[in-house]
This record gives C-alpha cells, sequence and structure tokens, in this order.
C-alpha cells in the first residue's frame, strides 16, 4: 500500500500514457514529467516568499504579513497580482531587446537544472548520466542573463551589481564544485540517481547519507554556504545590496519581468538547494529504515524545505559580507578547504571500513579549519571601528 | 574560532523566532485598525475651527484673515461675510462666508494656531483622512473644519483649558467694560439731570427728548 503511495506519480503518468497510440507515449511521457516542474516549484515558491516573510517578521518580534487571507498565507495572491497589473517601465537607453530577454534567460537554465534532480524513486524527468555536469553547466547561464540584465539596463546601479555578481558567482562556482567532486569520487558516477542509490543503504537502521561522514559534513557545508553565494542569499547578497546599489542588476526591471527575477532567483535556489539534499542528504531516501514508508517524493520537499528554512535564518541573522571579505572567504578559506576534503575523501576512501579513518580525517578536517580560520582572521582588526578623521 | 559568533547570532534569531509565538510582550507592532496606542499629548495633524454651541453662529472665527496671511504654503482660503453678528462677547464681527482649507497643501506647522488672536483655529488630530477623491474630498469645507469646544477639549486638554481662561477674561474685560461704560452712562444722566435741577434757567441750544429734558419747555412757557 505504501509502496502505491510512494509510486501515485508514476502510476497516473502511465495510465495516461496507456490511452495513447504507442507513437505518441514518448513525447507524452516527456510533457507530463516536464509539465509538473513549472507547476510544482512555481507553486513552491509563491509558498515559501509567504513563509520567508514571515520568518523574518518572527525572528525580528514582528508577526510578518497577516491581512490576505488566514494567517496572510494567501499574501502571494495579492503580490502576484500586484506584480501583473503594475506598468512595465523600459529606460529609454537601454538596450531593449537584451533587456527583454534578460528575464527569460533567468529562468530558462534554472527550470532545465530541474531536468536532472530526482524527486523521488523513480521520479527524474532525464536520468542523465552526466546529471552533475549537466545541472552545473546548464547553472552558468544564469551568470550569463545577469549580466545581460546589468548590461542592457544602461544604469550604473545595475552595472555594478551585475560586475559584483559576476565576480561573486565564478569564485563561489569553484568551492560549490568542487565540494560536490568529492561525492562523485566515492560513487563513481555524475549520474544523481546513482548517487542517491549509493545512499539508500542502512547500517543499525540509520542511512549512509554523505553527510553522516567527516568529509561528507565539511563537503555539505562548504556546499550550503557556497550554494547561499550562487543564489545571491543574504549574507552573500552583494549582487542586489538595496541599501547600496538599489536592486542591482534588475534595478531598471519592473511589472512581471521584475517578478520572473524574483521567481528565477528563487527557483535557483531550490534547484542548488535539491542538489545538495541529492548529493549529501541521501535525495529522497529517509534517515531510519523504520521510516521508509513515507513516500520518497514528501522526504524530498521536506528537506528543501528544511533547506530554505536555514537560508532563511540566515538571512536574518547575518549583516551583509564586504568585497574584500566575500572574496577573502572565497579563495583564501573555502577554495583549500574544498581541496582538503578532495584528499580527506581519499584518505577515507583507501583505509578501509574500520574506526581510525574517522578520526584521521576528522582531525585533519578540524585542523585545517581552524588553521584556514587562523589565516583568514590573521591581520583583521575585529572589535570597534575608530574612525581617524571623524574627530 | 572562526564561526563562533555566527553560531551565536544564530541562538539569537532562533530564540526570538520561538519567543515571538510564546510571549506577546516580544512583539513591539501593535495591530493597526484594530489596535491602537494612545495618541501623544501634542499630536497634531489638520487645522480645525472651533465653536461654543451651535456650529454655525458660535463659530469662534471673525474672519479677520490673519491666518490667511501668515499661512506657508497658503492652503488656507477666507471670503468675508457682508453682515455682522454678535460673537461670544455680544460685539457684532464679521463671520466667514468661506473658509476653506486644502489638506493636500497644509503641511501642519500650526502656524495659524499661533497667530489667531480668537482662540478658533486649533489643530485637529484625525488622521484617517484618506480618501478616492484627489481634489474635492481633500479641500475642506467651514462645515467639515468646524468642531465644538468639547471635541477639542478632549483632543488636547490643557491647551483648551488655556484658551477657555483666555477668553473668559476677554469676556470678564469686555463684560466689566460694558458695565463700566453702563455705569458711566447712567452717572452721566445722573450728573445731567442734577446740572439740569441746579441750573433750570438757561434753554440747552440743542432740544432733546429725554425725560430730562422736558422741564426747560415749561419754564419757557
Amino acid at each position: 500500500m505504501f509502496d502505491k503511495l510512494d509510486q501515485i506519480f508514476v502510476t497516473l503518468k502511465h495510465l495516461v500514457m496507456g490511452h495513447l497510440p504507442a507513437a505518441w507515449q514518448p513525447l507524452a511521457s516527456a510533457v507530463i514529467s516536464i509539465a509538473l516542474i513549472p507547476i510544482v516549484f512555481p507553486g513552491l515558491f509563491a509558498i515559501v516568499t509567504v513563509i520567508e516573510r514571515k520568518g523574518l517578521g518572527r525572528i525580528q518580534n514582528r508577526y510578518g504579513p497577516n491581512r490576505v487571507g488566514p494567517f496572510g498565507f494567501l499574501q502571494f495572491v495579492a503580490d502576484g497580482i500586484k506584480a501583473l497589473i503594475k506598468e512595465d517601465v523600459v529606460p529609454r537607453a537601454a538596450d531593449k531587446m537584451v533587456h527583454f530577454l534578460a528575464p527569460v534567460m533567468m529562468l530558462i537554465p534554472v527550470l532545465l537544472a530541474y531536468a536532472v534532480l530526482p524527486f523521488g524513486r523513480k521520479m527524474v524527468v532525464a536520468d542523465y548520466d552526466a546529471g552533475l555536469l549537466f545541472f552545473f553547466a546548464v547553472g552558468g547561464g544564469v551568470e550569463l542573463s545577469v549580466f545581460m540584465a546589468g548590461w542592457s539596463s544602461r544604469n550604473k546601479y545595475s552595472l555594478l551589481g551585475a560586475m559584483r555578481a559576476i565576480a561573486q558567482m565564478i569564485s563561489y562556482e569553484l568551492p560549490l564544485i568542487l565540494s560536490a567532486v568529492t561525492v562523485v569520487m566515492m560513487v563513481g558516477s555524475l549520474n544523481l540517481s546513482e548517487i542517491v542509490k549509493h545512499q539508500n543503504q542502512y547500517t543499525f537502521g540509520i542511512a549512509h547519507w554523505f553527510v553522516f561522514s567527516p568529509w561528507g559534513l565539511a563537503g555539505f557545508l562548504l556546499f550550503l554556504v557556497a550554494s547561499l553565494a550562487e543564489s545571491n542569499r543574504t549574507p552573500f547578497d552583494l549582487p542586489e545590496a538595496e541599501s547600496e546599489i538599489i536592486a542591482g542588476y534588475f534595478t531598471e526591471y519592473s511589472g512581471f519581468k521584475f517578478a520572473l527575477f524574483f521567481l528565477g532567483e528563487y527557483l535557483g535556489m531550490f534547484a542548488i538547494s535539491g542538489l545538495g539534499i541529492t548529493l549529501f542528504l541521501g535525495g529522497w531516501t529517509a534517515p531510519f529504515s523504520f521510516l521508509t514508508w513515507i513516500p520518497s517524493y514528501v522526504w524530498f520537499l521536506s528537506k528543501l524545505l528544511g533547506i530554505v528554512f536555514v537560508f532563511i535564518w540566515i538571512r536574518g541573522t547575518l549583516p551583509r559580507l564586504r568585497m574584500d571579505q566575500l572574496m577573502n572567504f572565497a579563495w583564501k578559506f573555502m577554495l583549500p578547504l574544498a581541496l582538503i576534503n578532495i584528499v580527506v575523501a581519499g584518505i577515507w576512501h583507501y583505509m578501509g571500513p574500520d574506526w581510525p579513518r574517522w578520526l584521521v580525517c576528522s582531525a585533519i578536517l578540524a585542523c585545517a579549519y581552524g588553521l584556514l580560520g587562523l589565516g583568514l582572521m590573521h591581520n583583521q582588526k575585529l572589535g570597534k571601528r575608530i574612525y581617524r578623521y571623524a574627530e | 574560532m572562526l564561526g563562533e559568533q555566527i553560531i551565536k547570532g544564530m541562538a539569537i534569531t532562533a530564540k526570538n523566532f520561538f519567543g515571538s509565538y510564546v510571549s506577546k510582550e516580544r512583539l513591539t507592532t501593535v495591530q493597526y485598525p484594530e489596535e491602537r496606542l494612545p495618541q501623544q499629548g501634542n499630536t497634531r495633524q489638520f487645522p480645525m475651527l472651533v465653536f461654543d454651541g451651535d456650529p454655525e453662529k458660535g463659530l469662534r472665527c471673525v474672519a479677520c484673515t490673519i491666518c490667511e496671511k501668515e499661512c506657508p504654503p497658503q492652503c488656507i482660503y477666507i471670503v468675508k461675510s457682508k453682515d455682522k453678528k454678535p460673537d461670544y462677547k455680544g460685539q457684532p464681527q464679521l463671520y466667514p462666508a468661506i473658509f476653506d482649507i486644502d489638506i493636500s497643501v497644509c503641511m501642519s506647522c500650526s502656524i495659524c494656531v499661533e497667530v489667531c488672536p480668537f482662540e478658533s483655529i486649533k489643530m485637529n488630530t484625525e488622521f484617517e483622512l484618506s480618501t478616492d477623491d484627489r481634489f474635492g474630498a481633500l479641500l475642506l469645507h467651514k462645515n467639515d473644519l468646524a468642531k465644538s469646544n468639547e471635541y477639542y477639549q478632549k483632543l488636547h486638554p490643557d491647551d483648551a483649558k488655556e484658551s477657555d481662561a483666555a477668553l473668559a477674561v476677554e469676556k470678564a474685560k469686555a463684560e466689566a467694560k460694558v458695565k463700566a461704560a453702563a455705569e458711566a452712562k447712567v452717572a452721566a444722566e445722573a450728573k445731567a439731570k442734577a446740572a439740569a435741577v441746579a441750573a433750570p434757567a438757561p434753554a440747552t441750544p440743542t432740544p432733546t427728548t429725554t425725560s430730562s429734558a422736558t422741564p426747560p419747555p415749561a419754564v419757557a412757557k
């Protein structure tokens, strides 16, 4: 019975396909699988905007939106209608074609990235052998769209935001990919379904998630921080720092194009969180063997919401970094630690299944973390700032 | 250690998040249309015209147009009346035939209140004035502006007491003046009577019709 519930979407798809002529079936299968993504994830986006606003409100001891619908949970409907009926202003000096294309370009790679994510057991649109590579390759398109938006607006703030975004996204792509490389080393495959299958084993009732190992934990934390930076979330929201450069690269966007950027940003955040879940948190698998009766897609969505909640929590806590701090953190801390983590993963693999590997790997990572942290904080004058010329 | 302070900060925000569901004292905001905070003593929004008793006859304003002239953004428009009516002291005074304030122009500086010698124009605290009519509804007319003294006393009790006292002093002065004038008149009449009685011989050149002036013709007869 639980198996049926788990596979309900797959069964429904096959039911629909059974009524079609055999020649149409591959096309119908693709269309049905694809159609679910632009329905489910924008819906999740709508809910998450409300949750984010309410969560941030609570973090700041406010109620948050509470007027539209029960407890304000229909706020996204009001926001959506507002975005739709707003005037779409295009600056006179803008490059109109590029200005129009940028939000579309933002959305396409983000939606493409969902194609390789396994949302549940046997629930993946394209079970692609080079899935991880595809994800990162397609994700590179986001940078292009950000720069298109910043360049075509012909606005200093937009251009500054785009420049910052490019610098930041390229810097953080390295630790992001290097932290994912450890998983590929362990599994020996770039196929994301294969990676999930590898984690879907249980000893003493606990799953073999990669996060439950020293290199996996380090990799997951590196991935989390890098994905924060990739999705332009606080404390890495320099590209759209509203207190410095208004809205960064989408300063000159209004109405529904603005909403598209917003949507693209959140969908990118979900996609990269989904990848983090797939790589380190076991994808759609349950953490304990006695919980395997819960449908796989429920696990995936709840893990996704958990990560998103952590993102919101971080947003409510940390202030924005400065540009030099951002770069120092990426190149002097994240990148060396990711490289060391790759070595540690190799050591873990060749030391065999005994307990000493836990000790050795944890010790190496803790030392590396401490030393790199010291190196990062070296020569940094922390504490109360003194203004030499202000007195 | 790197990241130590981040953990501390996360703990604080988590405490805020859960605390705001548990204790009401943490929530600093007020749910405005349903709940509201009491207004501060010196709150002011836009001017109003104070009246005593009847909103038409009791209006304190005498259309002196000082406020109109002093208003920095010139949002007051006054047309004086042709006739006069008695004010609170009983003196015949002009009254404003038209008194308009454009609250889309008014900057709530309250200079009109400071210059008004008749304690007539005062600041209202009404702030829920939004309308869907941009021009008509933001131009307040005399009957929109007229507010009773009791209302003013409720808004600003101390100021209202002061202005009532000032008006009472003025009224007392005026009454005293009237009384003094009446007494002087009576005294003058008495004096004139006495004079007439004391010296009846010379006929007054001006014919008077008062009763005290009756004896001379009789003498002339």
